[in-house]
C-alpha cells in the first residue's frame, strides 16, 4: 500500500453492518486498513469521502476467523514439510473464497522432527491480496490421550514427562504458536498450562478424557477454550458431564468466559447437539472448520499428517474406515448451517465465527469487530448470509459476482 | 407573521421540510451562492430532518452549495456524547445527506476561549452572507435557542447558564443525574435569529400551547423570548392542532382560513402570492 493510499478515506454506502452485537444500517468508513470514525472525520478534518462504495444493500460482517484449520487445497500443513510457507500461502489465498480473512494453521500430532521443520516457517503475517492473515500456529497434540486421538497418529502422542520441558522439547520454539490443544489429565498438564498462559499462548483442551473436575483445574490454571466440542472426548454424563460440563461449570470464575470451538460442518455435530452447545452457552461459541487437505477437492484418497484419509460422499473418512477426520467443510457454509439448525439470529451466527474467535485470541480490538480502530477485514454477505465478496485492510481481495469493488 | 396550523406533528415535520426544499430550490444555490440555513435540534425538528433526508435520497434536494449554522450547544460535553448537538446533528441529519463538512458549523463548546468562540461564529454568519432561513423550536417556557425567559431581546452569541427548570428537563437526558447536566451553553442571541431573513419556528404539542399563546396573542417581552418575532419582517409558525389550545377560536379561525395560500408556498410551481382572476358577468 503506497503513502498515497493510506490516505484514501473510502465510504461503503447502502449497507448494513454488524456493529455491538447488532445490526445497524450504517455507513463504513475505512483508512489506512482501519476502520474509523466518520463524524471525528466530519467534524475535526472536514474531509469528505474519496472513494464511495456502493454495496448494494449487502450485509457487513467482520471478515471469518478459523482457529483451527489442517489445510485445504490438497496442501496438509502437518505433512507438507518441504516447502511450508507454500502450502500456506496457497491455502490462505483460497480461504479469502470462504470469507476467511485471517487463521491458524493447526498442526495434528507429529513426530519432533516435524514441528522443528515446521514451527518457525509458519510466521504470523498480515492478510492481504495475497490471502488471509495468519494468527498464529494451533498446535493440536502430541500430549493427547491415545483413547480419543480421533484421526491422530497414535505412535506420536506423548506424555509430560519432563513437565513443560516436554514440551519445548517437542515443539522447539514458540514463538509463532498461539493456541496449544492438549488433555488436562495427563500427569503435570497443569503445570504446562500455567507456563503457556504465562506466555500468552491460549490453551485448549481436547482429544481429552478428563472429568468436569479435571477440565475445571484446567480453567482455574489458565486454559480458555474447548476443541471441537463433543468430538474426541468423553460424552455427556449426568453424573460427569466432562469437559462438556464446563459450558455450565459453576467453577469459571465470573468475568471469564470459557470459549469452546465447535465443527458445525452438518456431520460432526448432530444439530440437536449443536442446539444443545448453543443454548447453555452461546456467548463461547465459536465456529470452527477442523478443514483439512481435502477441503476444496474432489473424492479421492489424501495425506493428513501421518495418515491417508479418503474423501467419501462428502465426508472425510480416514483411508479404508469409518472414523470421521476433519471436514471439509468452508466457513461460510458452516455459519449457514449453525443459524439454520439452531434458529440463531444473523448476529448470533456471524459473532461465532468473528467476535468469538477473535476474543479467544485476546484480539477483539482489531479482529473480529467492525468498531473504531479494528482493522477493515470485513466480508459482504446477502440476506441468505451467502459470501459476495471478501475485503482485507478496506481492500477487494475476493469477489464472487459484479460488484463495485474496482 | 404567518401561522400555519397542521393537523398533527407528522404533519408539520412534512409542511416545514418542504418548505424548506422549496426554499432552497427557488434559491437555486451554486457555487457562487450558497443558501444559508440555520438549524435547530431537540424532538420536534427531528421529524424535519428525516424528511429532509428522504427528500434528499429521492433526489429533490441537494445540500452541496448550502452552510448551515447551528443555534446553540452544550459547554464541556464530550462532542461525542449522545446529548451533544454536534452528535445530534451528525446522526440526524448530516451523515445522510450530501453536505460538504466544510459548511457545517456548529458553536465548540470546548473551545478554549468560549466568548472568541461566540464572536467568531458572529462573524462566519456574517461572511456568509448572512443566514437566509432560520429554523427553529421553542420551549414550553418560550425560549428559543437557550434565551431563556429573561434574555435580551437583543443579545447576539454568547455564553449562557441555563436556569434550573432547563436543568431539570434535561436530567433525563443525562440519567436523571442533574449534577451530569452541562448548566452552560453556547448560543446564538435573540438578534441574531432576528437578522436572518426569514425565520421558521416549529411548535408541536399541548405542553407548548400556552407559549405560543404568548408567543403570537400577547405583546413582545422578554420573558417569552419568541414573542421578538412579532417584530421579525418574515415570521412563519408551523404548529398542530395541539399547540393551539390556548389559542382564541378567532386566532385560530383566522389563520386556519388562510390555509389554501399556505399550501401554495409549499407547491413546486406554487408563488407566495395567490392570485386569482374576478370574472365579470
Amino acid at each position: 500500500m503506497s503513502r498515497e493510499d493510506q490516505q484514501i478515506l473510502k465510504q461503503f454506502y447502502n449497507c448494513c453492518i454488524l456493529r455491538d452485537g447488532k445490526i445497524l444500517n450504517e455507513d463504513l468508513w475505512v483508512r489506512d486498513g482501519k476502520i474509523v470514525d466518520p463524524e471525528k472525520i466530519f467534524y475535526d478534518e472536514k474531509i469528505k469521502p474519496h472513494v464511495r462504495i456502493d454495496c448494494n444493500g449487502a450485509l457487513i460482517s467482520p471478515g471469518y476467523i478459523d482457529l483451527q484449520i489442517n489445510g485445504g487445497f490438497g496442501i496438509d500443513f502437518t505433512h507438507n514439510i518441504n516447502n511450508v510457507q507454500e502450502g500456506i500461502n496457497k491455502v490462505a489465498k483460497r480461504l479469502l473464497e470462504f470469507g476467511v480473512t485471517s487463521f491458524c494453521p493447526t498442526l495434528v500430532t507429529s513426530p519432533s522432527e516435524t514441528y522443528h521443520k515446521i514451527l518457525p516457517n509458519i510466521k504470523k503475517t498480515k492478510g492481504g491480496k495475497h490471502g488471509a492473515a495468519v494468527l498464529g500456529i494451533h498446535l493440536e497434540g502430541p500430549f493427547i490421550s491415545s483413547s480419543k486421538k480421533g484421526a491422530h497418529s497414535e505412535n506420536y502422542i506423548k506424555q509430560f514427562e519432563k513437565g513443560f520441558k516436554s514440551l519445548t522439547d517437542m515443539y522447539g520454539s514458540l514463538e509463532n504458536v498461539c493456541l496449544v490443544t492438549l488433555a488436562p489429565e495427563l500427569p503435570n498438564a497443569q503445570s504446562v498450562i500455567t507456563e503457556l498462559c504465562k506466555r500468552n499462548i491460549i490453551v485448549s483442551l481436547g482429544h481429552s478424557v478428563a472429568n468436569l473436575k479435571e477440565g475445571e483445574e484446567a480453567v482455574k490454571s489458565g486454559a480458555s477454550f474447548i476443541t471441537h466440542l463433543f468430538n474426541a472426548m468423553l460424552p455427556f454424563h449426568h453424573r460427569d458431564p466432562g469437559l462438556v460440563g464446563l459450558l455450565t461449570s459453576d467453577q469459571v470464575y465470573s468475568g471469564k468466559t470459557i470459549h469452546y470451538g465447535i465443527i458445525a460442518d452438518g456431520i460432526h455435530t448432530h444439530p440437536a447437539a449443536l442446539r444443545i452447545a448453543h443454548r447453555t452457552h452461546p456467548k463461547g461459541l465459536v465456529l470452527v472448520t477442523d478443514a483439512l487437505s481435502a477441503l476444496g477437492l474432489q473424492e479421492g484418497v489424501y495425506q493428513l499428517g501421518q495418515l491417508k484419509i479418503e474423501m467419501r460422499s462428502g465426508r472425510a473418512y480416514i483411508a479404508g474406515t469409518n472414523t470421521l477426520c476433519g471436514s471439509t467443510a468452508e466457513m461460510s457454509k458452516c455459519v449457514r448451517h449453525f443459524k439454520e439448525v439452531t434458529g440463531c439470529s444473523i448476529v448470533e451466527a456471524l459473532e461465532a465465527a468473528t467476535l468469538h474467535p477473535a476474543t479467544t485470541l485476546g484480539i477483539e480490538k482489531t479482529k473480529g469487530v467492525l468498531n473504531y480502530g479494528a482493522d477493515a477485514d470485513i466480508v459482504m454477505l446477502n440476506k441468505d448470509l451467502e459470501l459476495l465478496s471478501t475485503w482485507i485492510s478496506g481492500e477487494c481481495v475476493h469477489c464472487n459476482y459484479k460488484c463495485n469493488c474496482q | 407573521m404567518r401561522l400555519v396550523i397542521c393537523d398533527t406533528a407528522d404533519y408539520v415535520a412534512e409542511w416545514s421540510a418542504k418548505y424548506v426544499l422549496k426554499r432552497i430550490n427557488d434559491f437555486q444555490p451554486n457555487p457562487d451562492k450558497y443558501f444559508v440555513l440555520g438549524l435547530p435540534t431537540g424532538g420536534t425538528p427531528l421529524g424535519m430532518y428525516k424528511k429532509l433526508i428522504e427528500y434528499y435520497k429521492a433526489r429533490k434536494i441537494s445540500f452541496k452549495y448550502v452552510k448551515t449554522f447551528n443555534m446553540d450547544e452544550y459547554v464541556d460535553l464530550p462532542r461525542d456524547h449522545p446529548e451533544s448537538y454536534h452528535y445530534y446533528m451528525y446522526n440526524n441529519f448530516f451523515k445522510h445527506i450530501d453536505i460538504d463538512p466544510e459548511n457545517v458549523h456548529i458553536l465548540d463548546g470546548n473551545a478554549p476561549d468560549l466568548v472568541k468562540e461566540c464572536d467568531d461564529f458572529e462573524n462566519k454568519i456574517s461572511e456568509a452572507g448572512g443566514i437566509e432561513l432560520f429554523i427553529g423550536g421553542i420551549g414550553p417556557d418560550g425560549h428559543i435557542a437557550f434565551n431563556e425567559p429573561g434574555s435580551s431581546l437583543a443579545s447576539r452569541t454568547r455564553v449562557k447558564t441555563l436556569a434550573q427548570d432547563t436543568l431539570e428537563a434535561n436530567a433525563r437526558f443525562f440519567g436523571n443525574d442533574i449534577s451530569k447536566v452541562p448548566n452552560q451553553a453556547l448560543t446564538v442571541g435573540v438578534g441574531t435569529v432576528m437578522d436572518a431573513k426569514e425565520v421558521m419556528i416549529l411548535i408541536t404539542g399541548s405542553h407548548k400551547a400556552f407559549a405560543l399563546y404568548k408567543a403570537i396573542e400577547e405583546g413582545i417581552n422578554h420573558m417569552w423570548t419568541v414573542s421578538a418575532f412579532q417584530q421579525h419582517p418574515r415570521t412563519i409558525i408551523i404548529c398542530d392542532e395541539d399547540a393551539t389550545l390556548e389559542l382564541r377560536v378567532k386566532t385560530v379561525k383566522y389563520f386556519k382560513a388562510l390555509s389554501a395560500t399556505h399550501q401554495k408556498l409549499i407547491q413546486e410551481d406554487g408563488d407566495a402570492i395567490l392570485r386569482r382572476s374576478i370574472q365579470n358577468n
